[in-house]
């Protein structure tokens, strides 16, 4: 049983997805013979050919859009993004169109769209963003953003098999940074809108997804090694729809709530997550809930700005000791 | 302002090669279009039209001609009509009672009162509905065409899009990636000279339109839209072409729009003597009726016929559905998604 990454943890459950099912297909930029820009494609035209493997014009809203029809007629597309920043510019095919087809006009749209978003990777404005605030007020998404490569497997595939249209995020700090050794012959399948315990705590709760997830883990280390603190840390694994009941269950064990994200502060999810622990915990808390996220700035390029906008483990930390304090 | 070169004749062209019964059916068509939207009229004024009323007055021709030229049925060609294309709608199958109920937001209506219109979709009929974001059918077609390809089927798509929307992105973006994939589409351009009030010298800097499609390396013709033979000819042409694999094929028909953007629009932009000319002397409607009579392919009488059975085809339409209820407002949480089944409904309607 060897070792694999993130990358290679999402290449496997599309691959195995498109063996199991021949209506899944992909399109996207350089998805094809390149392989993707971060390969996680690699090979796939190889193998399936270039109808389930489609190179596309660089036109995120006809992609989407194409994905869409598509979809209608009962295939199951997989759309790349070739950096998840681009996926503004399909913004009204996935808000208005996508979004909204179900409801208004019974259409199935099972689409995913997926791509490489985050930053700590010096990828300056235009290739490190976090797009999952945009999209969370927009009843008829779903939105996924695995933190393990367990979960990367898991909720891809649980993505594609959905009924319904996911936007699946894949943090590319990610993607070769982290290995697990996953069992050979099981199926992985992570189910959508349930959260996780990543790790146990009883002094204070955080709550993150995505990257963060792992330096809210070492701010954990750090705070048990140096202070006593019991920290517990819930990778909400799932944005859109939101795990109320283990949001709640984690304020009700702790009695005290830091939110991590890396996205930037006003209008982020920690705002909707505050909100609802208002409405259905309020009374089992022992503290303000409080907030580490990026700066309210678009993401900049030089280290030195990089890492001071971004949310980074020392800052959870800091912020963790104050909240314990409180 | 020039009129179409095309005048009425006689002659039938060639091409068209169509019998007596599908001359009749096809005047059946825009005889129920028109008064279809008569009666829409009436009930608008009536206030039993919940939203906005739009008129396809004067484009009756080019929609039904040209979703006259696919193949219908069950799980055959698929068109995605836009707001002036009831005539396309009704030649595809829906029915005059779902229109109705649509406007007037039934619980009963194709999409339970959640959409307004003619935004509604029958894909097993043949037509998807659009949203009103204009563009973004192109992509969606070149989607579902995209579907055909993938699936050898020998199926077309036909895809309506405005001299204004072809100002839009999602146009551009979707006819190339068709373009490159040889899609089975075909897209008319409507050049109906208003995007609600802007005319064309604001919307665009070229002289036809298929001049953009050309662009994409898409063959391109324009057509004298209210010539409904022309429209129909050049379409059935596109989608044979495009039936027996030769890609996307953009057609435009030159018309006008003879009312508002919508019933509440007064049009007082419009150059009058404009708008009588194209209503006396270019009304779609009158020149296929004057077209097939004086060819002799039909009689008055056969005509008339028509017209009666539309008149009472409306009304009952109109008798079985005007009373009905609009929908309950327990309806509205549901079907977002599968799963969840329902959207939460707020602490504060239990209070």
């Amino acid at each position: 049983m060897a070792e694999i990454t993130f990358l290679e943890a999402l290449r496997q459950g599309l691959w195995e997805e498109m063996e199991r099912d021949e209506r899944v297909f992909i399109l996207g930029e350089d998805v094809g013979l390149y392989g993707g820009a971060f390969k996680v494609t690699d090979g796939f035209v190889k193998k399936f050919g270039e109808s389930r493997v489609i190179d596309t014009p660089i036109a995120e809203a006809a992609i989407v859009g194409a994905a869409a029809g598509a979809a209608h007629m009962g295939l199951r597309p997989v759309a790349e993004m070739q950096f998840i920043d681009f996926i503004s510019c399909a913004y009204d095919m996935l808000t208005n169109y996508v979004a909204t087809a179900r409801y208004r006009a019974g259409l199935s749209t099972p689409i995913v769209v997926r791509g490489p978003c985050g930053g700590y990777v010096r990828g300056g404005p235009f290739h490190s963003q976090n797009p999952e605030a945009a999209f969370l007020h927009t009843p008829g998404l779903k939105i996924v953003y695995p933190s393990t490569v367990r979960d990367a497997k898991g909720l891809i595939k649980a993505s594609i098999r959905d009924e319904d249209p996911v936007l699946y995020l894949e943090h590319k700090w990610l993607y070769r940074r982290i290995k697990e050794q996953l069992p050979e012959g099981e199926e992985i399948l992570t189910p959508i809108g349930k959260a996780r315990t990543a790790r146990e705590g009883k002094h204070l709760s955080i709550i993150t997804y995505g990257a963060t997830v792992w330096k809210s883990l070492e701010a954990a280390d750090k705070l048990e090694k140096d202070d006593g603190l019991s920290v517990e840390v819930i990778d909400l694994r799932t944005l859109l729809p939101m795990d109320d009941a283990a949001i709640v269950a984690t304020v009700q064990k702790t009695n005290k709530v830091l939110i991590v994200h890396e996205d930037t502060r006003t209008g982020g999810i920690a705002g909707e997550i505050t909100a609802r622990i208002n409405e259905q915990a309020f009374e089992w808390l022992d503290g303000p809930i409080m907030r580490v996220t990026a700066h309210d700035v678009p993401i900049p390029y030089a280290p030195t700005l990089e890492d001071f906008v971004l949310p980074q483990t020392d800052d959870i930390v800091k912020a963790a000791r104050w909240l314990a304090n409180y | 302002m020039a009129l179409p070169a095309t005048r009425p004749t006689a002659a039938l062209p060639a091409g068209a090669a169509l019998s007596s019964d599908q001359l009749l059916e096809i005047y059946y068509y825009l005889r129920l279009t028109r008064t279809l939207e008569e009666r829409l009229v009436a009930l608008y004024r009536q206030t039993k039209v919940i939203g906005g009323l739009f008129r396809s007055l004067g484009q009756e021709g080019e929609s039904v001609g040209s979703a006259y030229a696919l193949e219908r049925g069950r799980n055959k060609d698929i068109l995605s009509p836009l707001i002036r294309n009831l005539g396309s709608m009704l030649v595809m199958g829906a029915r005059p009672i779902e229109i109705l109920r649509q406007y007037m937001a039934k619980a009963e209506s194709p999409t339970s009162g959640r959409e307004m219109n003619v935004h509604f979709n029958d894909l097993e009929k043949g037509y998807l509905g659009q949203i009103s974001h204009l563009g973004d059918m192109i992509p969606v077609m070149a989607g579902i065409t995209l579907s055909f390809k993938m699936r050898r089927e020998p199926r077309v798509g036909l895809v309506y899009i405005g001299d204004g929307g072809m100002s839009t992105g999602s146009f551009h973006e979707g006819l190339n990636l068709a373009a490159v994939q040889r899609l089975p589409l075909v897209v008319v351009g409507e050049y109906n000279h208003w995007s609600y009030s802007t005319p064309p010298e604001k919307q665009f800097a070229v002289k036809d339109l298929a001049d953009k499609a050309k662009g994409y390396g898409v063959p391109a013709v324009t057509v004298d839209g209210n010539d409904v033979f022309a429209v129909y000819e050049a379409t059935k042409f596109a989608v044979e072409r495009a039936r027996r694999g030769k890609g996307v094929h953009f057609i435009e028909v030159k018309t006008y729009r003879r009312k508002g953007h919508a019933e509440h629009d007064d049009q007082h932009y419009v150059p009058k003597d404009v708008l009588e000319q194209w209503s006396s002397t270019n009304d779609p409607v009158d020149r296929y009726t004057q077209r097939i009579l004086s060819a002799d392919l039909v009689s008055e009488a056969d005509l008339k016929d028509i017209d009666e059975r539309v008149r009472v085809e409306v009304d009952q339409a109109t008798d079985a559905c005007v009373d009905e209820p609009l929908p309950s407002a327990d309806t509205a949480l549901t079907g977002v998604q599968v799963d969840p089944p329902a959207a939460d409904q707020l602490w504060f309607k239990a209070l």
